[in-house]
């Protein structure tokens, strides 16, 4: 569905996404991993159309995304939807407002069937009823729920997570995960799901992506990941602080920094 | 030597951010305004705005308005009486008021009170990622967010300080004429001679480009703050000093133009 070639992103002199090609494929979970810095959301935000790469092509079927013009993109997007890390609602409006704000833009329905789809939605998330609390009264379990209502209004083709279980306490975070996975399944959209949760994202996944420095350094099944050989995959699903992914961070040695050797203490003029 | 060329340096340096920001700031703005004939037609939220940023700003408009008139009845009266004209106090207060304090005080207190809401407001959907949510939702920030702002702005200040000038006036009465006895036949009849058309196009010509100005400065710096806490603080900061001290610019260079 969507394809990714030689996908570069530079910010300043640091380049945050190194010539990644990523094939996500339709009505499968793809699953972007890992640790911080590595480039995922980088990666989200420019398959999403939010952000432009420095250079490289995505094609959405067989249309140039990155050149796309804005009111194609716009008309792409009403089938697309997207969940946020701190999920976005719109804080002047209630829940029912937030999760009806896309079929009220687009659409010309009836407010009576509006009605009917939302209750449906609320209800595939749990919170059928809850349509008149303001998102600062929402939980963050509870917000990140009416994010995927609001994500599944349209019934779009493919929906987008940026870190959906972060953040949130370990029961929410199994209840977002398992909706991620049931949705999925019963609407047949194709998933993104970015996240550093291993367990989660393992879980869930058709397909892993496992992101290091810029770079894929794995990619395949679930099984694969969790079969891999390669050290530093299984560095990151063992979560150990120290390995081919080293724990310190600094260029120079410890001890030269410490003798105040000429060359590696930078001193400020 | 090299002291001397790394301030150089470091002066071109931010003196070019300033042009790249200030030509950021305008195309921006003007792609925003662009955006005003396009469907989906946005009125409803310039209405929305023009409630938020109006209504809200009645109370410290009126209370502004009332003290500047009082203040400036006290101080006429003080100064006028030393040419024993103090029947010239209406005409002195009606023209400082409509031609450059109830603008300028005006647009003040908007920057204050809505402009710094203004960029807070969209500093926070930065941070919040609202601004991203609506773009993945298909809706154009700029034609939501920016734009409606800008005009709301450019409509409701010339009608905010409409109503400085009135009840800055009629303070100005009520002290001139009931408190320091001065004739209120020629209180009135010396601000119908003296206060001409002109003046009054001065003075709302003014209040447009007041507001037109705050609406793009608070939007700009809200849409483009750092998205952290301290960035949105900083923007809210910057908005305020940014607006205020354009608003006096812009005020010269027009009193200039149109004594």
């Amino acid at each position: 569905m969507i394809r990714c070639k030689a996908l570069t992103k530079i910010f300043g002199d640091a380049a945050a996404l190194n010539s990644v090609d990523i094939h996500v494929r339709a009505h499968k979970t793809t699953v972007i991993m890992g640790g911080s810095g590595s480039g995922k959301t980088t990666l989200l935000r420019l398959i999403a159309g939010l952000d432009k790469p420095t250079s490289g092509e995505i094609y959405y079927g067989d249309e140039d995304f990155v050149h796309m013009s804005r009111r194609r993109l716009y008309e792409l997007r009403q089938s697309m939807g997207m969940v946020f890390q701190y999920s976005a609602l719109l804080n002047s409006m209630n829940v029912y407002d937030n999760v009806a704000f896309t079929l009220h833009e687009h659409s010309d329905l009836d407010e009576d069937i509006i009605h009917t789809i939302i209750t449906m939605k609320l209800e595939q998330v749990g919170l059928r009823g809850m349509e008149h609390l303001m998102p600062s009264e929402l939980s963050g379990g509870m917000a990140k729920r009416v994010a995927l209502a609001r994500a599944m209004a349209m019934d779009p083709e493919i929906i987008f997570f940026d870190e959906p279980t972060s953040g949130l306490d370990p029961i929410s975070a199994g209840v977002i995960t398992s909706l991620i996975h049931d949705l999925r399944i019963k609407s047949h959209h194709t998933s993104v799901v970015v996240t550093h949760d291993v367990d989660a994202g393992l879980r869930i996944a058709d397909h892993v992506v496992l992101l290091w420095q810029g770079k894929i350094i794995a990619e395949g099944t679930a099984d694969d990941i969790r079969h891999s050989e390669d050290a530093r995959v299984r560095q990151f699903i063992e979560g150990r602080p120290d390995g081919p992914i080293p724990f310190s961070r600094s260029s120079t040695t410890y001890v030269d920094d410490l003798l105040h050797k000429p060359g590696t203490v930078r001193i400020e003029p | 030597m090299t002291a001397v060329i790394s301030m150089f340096g470091r002066l071109g340096r931010s003196f070019l951010g300033m042009v790249s920001r200030l030509g950021d700031a305008t195309s921006l703005s003007s792609a925003s305004l662009g955006l005003l004939p396009t469907r989906p037609w946005q009125g409803r939220h310039i209405v929305i705005q023009m409630f938020n940023i109006g209504v809200g700003s009645l109370v410290i408009i009126a209370l502004t308005g009332a003290f500047t008139g009082m203040v400036l009845a006290l101080q006429g009266y003080y100064t006028l009486a030393k040419f024993g004209s103090e029947s010239m106090l209406g005409a002195g207060i009606a023209l400082a008021i409509i031609r450059e304090l109830g603008p300028v005080l005006g647009a003040m207190m908007l920057t204050a009170r809505a402009g710094s809401a203004i960029t807070a407001e969209i500093g926070i959907m930065r941070v919040t990622e609202q601004i991203d949510a609506l773009e993945m939702m298909a809706v154009n920030p700029r034609a939501r967010i920016i734009m409606p702002r800008i005009i709301a702005a450019t409509l409701v200040l010339p009608l905010l300080i409409a109503l400085f000038d009135l009840i800055g006036m009629g303070a100005g009465y009520l002290v001139g004429v009931e408190l320091l006895g001065v004739n209120p036949g020629a209180f009135i009849a010396e601000m119908q001679a003296k206060v001409t058309t002109h003046d009054i196009n001065t003075g709302w010509i003014k209040a447009v480009a007041f507001g037109f100005l705050i609406g793009v400065i608070c939007t700009y710096i809200g849409y483009r703050a750092t998205p952290t806490t301290e960035g949105v603080g900083k923007a809210t900061t910057q908005a305020v000093v940014l607006s205020s001290v354009g608003i006096l610019m812009l005020d010269y260079i027009l009193t200039s133009f149109y004594l």
